[in-house]
């Protein structure tokens, strides 16, 4: 062992070692630059994009249900009013949806428990006219009072003209077997609750003429084991006569 | 002839000429014809026919049908069949045939009970519910439109010859009903088993009595309440199978 000799010598490959990872490293942390840039130019774009208004909302209109009460066997005419969406489908599930509701309040007259949810869909399909021995006004109805329980905002909006005028309708009510099974049994009951319905179509669109019902997508006998499902109902009948009151 | 017994001549009438004994008989007839003529004005005594007035009594649900169930716990089932025994007995005792859909807790198809109805031919018929909504008594007619009787009726709507018959029915039912006291609800329905009934049907659902409060005053298990519905409603058919005769029995 020498002392005083030549000096030490880097091996070459440990030069060469030594500026590959010196290069590594300057790319990764030109990488790792570039991702963080990235990470912060998504989250300036996300915040952009959350919602910073209300969304549109259908504006309010005055719809008139026809509510049942078991008290005297008759129908009672109200107005209220909440927001309807142009399409007749939709339209009709969202007042079917309040008369449903109305119905599971606590203090219902004509107590059916399931409310909006009820109602899955309704379907409007042209009527076709019924062969012989068509249902009758079969429920006397009484006129909105002033002390009933009516929400009265504004003055009715007319309907859109596609709702008024055009052939006969066939509304479609698909309700759920829920509502089937939770709807109290008797013939009173189940048969107010159906004549409701088709007075309640009727009275806010008028072509719709005739209704059938399904349940969960399917035909079914009877509502709770009395009123029957499997014919078609006469909208117009069971619609009140007077027009609804501003 | 049992008049012809009661009077009998007297030995000295048969001691008298054949001519007396002829006056005699003579004045006999007229006076038993005198005594006939005010009953002649009576309406007319029943034909053979006349007499069969035949009844159905429907006791819906059955079997693993129960209905409603009644506050009592009781299944509505149990109820109108219960109510059916005490009406046909009722029936039966004022000389009406009676025919029923079920005697037990057995499954009878709405269709096999318009049919058992429309072979008897009947006169009237009721179908019997109960429910714990709404309060007394609720009478049912079909909702069809009344329409004249066809060689070929829909089965569905077989009802529709008789709906006008059936409201008077209804009528007569709820005539005998406030008569007793009780609290009546008329209306139109669509049942399965009594659109297809060829015969005056009205459903009847018996509710618990309550008053203004809506308070109950008589419940469905009270046996006098039960009593009183079916006396009615026994007193109604009764009045029903008067008028049916005068009118001309069950042509719709």
């Amino acid at each position: 062992m020498e002392f005083g000799g030549s000096p030490a010598v880097i091996p070459l490959y440990q030069k060469i070692l030594f500026v590959l990872l010196l290069v590594a490293s300057l790319a990764m942390g030109v990488v790792l630059w570039q991702l963080r840039e990235r990470a912060h130019q998504r989250l300036i774009a996300g915040q952009a994009s959350a919602p910073t208004e209300a969304p549109l909302v259908e504006p309010d209109q005055l719809a008139t249900l026809l509510i049942a009460s078991d008290k005297d066997n008759s129908l009672l005419t109200q107005v209220h009013s909440l927001p309807l969406p142009p399409d007749p489908g939709a339209r009709s599930r969202a007042v079917l949806g309040k008369l449903f509701d109305l119905y599971a309040a606590p203090d219902a007259a004509h107590a059916v428990p399931g409310g909006a949810a009820s109602v899955t869909q309704v379907f409007l399909l042209p009527a076709e006219p019924l062969p012989a021995a068509t249902p009758t006004q079969p429920i006397r109805h009484l006129p909105a009072t002033p002390d009933s329980d009516t929400i009265r905002i504004k003055v009715p909006d007319s309907l859109p003209p596609a709702l008024q005028a055009g052939p006969p309708l066939l509304a479609v009510v698909n309700l759920t077997s829920g509502f089937a099974a939770s709807h109290p049994s008797g013939i009173q009951t189940e048969t107010l609750t159906i004549l409701s319905i088709c007075a309640t179509l009727h009275a806010n669109l008028p072509r719709v003429t005739q209704v059938r019902f399904l349940v969960d997508g399917l035909e079914r006998p009877t509502l709770a084991g009395h009123a029957d499902l499997t014919r078609t109902y006469l909208a117009g009948d069971a619609a009140p006569a007077e027009s609804p009151q501003p | 002839m049992p008049v012809g017994r009661e009077i009998r001549p007297s030995p000295a009438a048969r001691n008298r000429p054949l001519r007396e004994r002829s006056q005699l008989w003579a004045l006999f007839l007229f006076a038993a014809t005198a005594q006939v003529a005010p009953a002649q004005q009576a309406p007319p005594a029943p034909s053979t026919q006349q007499s069969r007035f035949v009844v159905v009594l429907d006791a819906a649900h059955g079997g693993d049908d129960p209905g409603g169930l009644l506050l009592s716990g009781q299944p509505e089932k149990a109820f109108n069949l219960a109510l059916n025994a005490r009406l046909k007995s009722l029936l039966n005792a004022r000389g009406f045939q009676v025919v029923g859909t079920r005697d037990n807790d057995v499954a009878v198809e709405p269709n096999r009970r318009a049919e058992i109805a429309n072979r008897a031919s009947a006169h009237a018929c009721l179908i019997l519910h109960a429910s714990e909504s709404g309060s007394g008594i609720h009478l049912f007619a079909s909702q069809l439109a009344p329409a004249q009787p066809t060689r070929f009726t829909a089965w569905k709507a077989a009802q529709s010859a008789f709906v006008t018959r059936s409201l008077t029915l209804a009528g007569a039912l709820n005539g005998a009903l406030l008569h007793a006291g009780m609290t009546v609800t008329l209306g139109r329905t669509s049942l399965p088993a009594l659109d297809s009934m060829t015969c005056p049907a009205v459903a009847v659902e018996i509710a618990p009595e309550r008053d203004a409060d809506q308070k109950t005053t008589a419940a469905l298990d009270d046996p006098e309440y039960q009593a009183r519905v079916a006396g009615a409603l026994a007193a109604a058919l009764v009045q029903w199978r008067a008028e049916s005769w005068n009118s001309g029995a069950r042509q719709p």
